[in-house]
């Protein structure tokens, strides 16, 4: 009965050890995404500039109109980690993932000189300026991107840019998954 | 002196404002709703922050939104859900009372349960342990002992 008695609040703080052990793992910065099995949200965006085309949240698929899974990238000119993730996403595009882009907070021409350079790996590229398709997908920062499956529903959310791990252990499985699933 | 001075002057300094002229709404009743809600709304690039305290532009936007969604019409909760709908509640600084977050409000009131069942337990060994009082022999030699220090 002693011993119980003093062996209690040492239990407790071990628990409490393994909890607080268990927040310092956890990034703060990741916002877990309320979109996941979601639709994406109605959105028709203008491309960089009149001779590309944009896209809109239709070309992600339906239930009615189902399509491949695709990723949805949130980049900007601007950030400063998007040119890490680069060749992640030139890799990504060559290994037939289609990769859509959301220049997000840009202005188009700063997009367009950034992606001359660095190369385009994307196969459409929308255009959000004012930032609003952008918040109602929840976006908090640059690189972001989701996944859709063939319906156009959000699946997952990677936030901060693609590592090689990432998208061999994470997202190239999910995207066969999807693939599956359709 | 100028140490001084500079004390002044930095007693008399005000924070800065994050929110721009520009974006304040020419309705001050308005304007003050959209300070309250700004004010309880996280700013989800700075974390700890609120969007009326913070820099970043995405805090801007978030301030920009909340304005057009008042002067739209729509009531404090309906701008704070427009937000809420995009965000999750994570954007909310004060935790709204849902399944995720039952752990945060209730757990203090489990350690202070633990803590009242402690006391309780210590409150009764106590009792049972305390000491039988003295037979009328033993008070006697007690009182010997005492005189004798005396």
């Amino acid at each position: 009965m002693m011993r119980a008695l003093f062996a209690a609040p040492v239990a407790l703080f071990a628990a409490l050890i393994v909890f607080f052990a268990y927040g310092l793992t956890q990034d703060p910065s990741h916002i877990p995404s309320i979109l996941i099995d979601k639709p994406l949200p109605r959105f028709d965006l203008p491309g960089l500039d009149a001779a590309s085309p944009g896209f809109g949240s239709a070309a992600f698929g339906s239930p009615i109109a189902r399509g491949e899974p695709k990723l949805l990238n949130v980049f900007a000119s601007w950030c400063a980690a998007c040119p890490q993730e680069h060749p992640m996403l030139g890799r990504i595009a060559a290994e037939g993932t289609p990769l859509f882009g959301l220049d997000w907070k840009d202005q188009p021409d700063a997009a367009k000189t950034w992606l001359a350079q660095l190369g385009n790996p994307y196969a459409r590229i929308a255009s959000d300026p004012g930032a609003r398709t952008g918040i109602d997908l929840g976006v908090t920062g640059v690189p972001e991107t989701f996944v859709v499956d063939g319906r156009g529903r959000v699946r997952y959310k990677q936030i901060g840019p693609i590592t090689v791990d990432d998208w061999e252990k994470t997202l190239k499985p999910m995207l066969v998954r999807l693939r599956n699933e359709a | 002196m100028r140490g001084v001075a500079a004390l002044v002057a930095l007693l008399l300094a005000v924070p800065a404002f994050a929110v721009l002229p520009a974006e304040q709404l020419r309705d001050p009743a308005l304007e003050t709703r959209a300070r309250a809600i700004s004010a309880g709304i996280r700013c989800v690039v700075c974390q700890n922050q609120s969007i009326d305290d913070s820099d970043a532009p995405l805090a801007h936007d978030l301030r920009v939104i909340v304005r057009e969604r008042l002067t739209a019409g729509a009531t404090d909760s309906q701008a704070v859900q427009y937000l809420v709908d995009r965000y999750g509640s994570y954007v909310l600084l004060k935790p709204p009372l849902e399944p995720a977050t039952m752990a945060l409000w209730f757990a203090p009131l489990g350690f202070v349960g633990l803590g009242a069942v402690g006391v309780v337990l210590y409150l009764r060994r106590r009792v049972a342990g305390a000491a039988p009082p003295l037979s009328a022999s033993d008070a006697a030699a007690a009182d010997a002992l005492l005189e004798d220090r005396i």
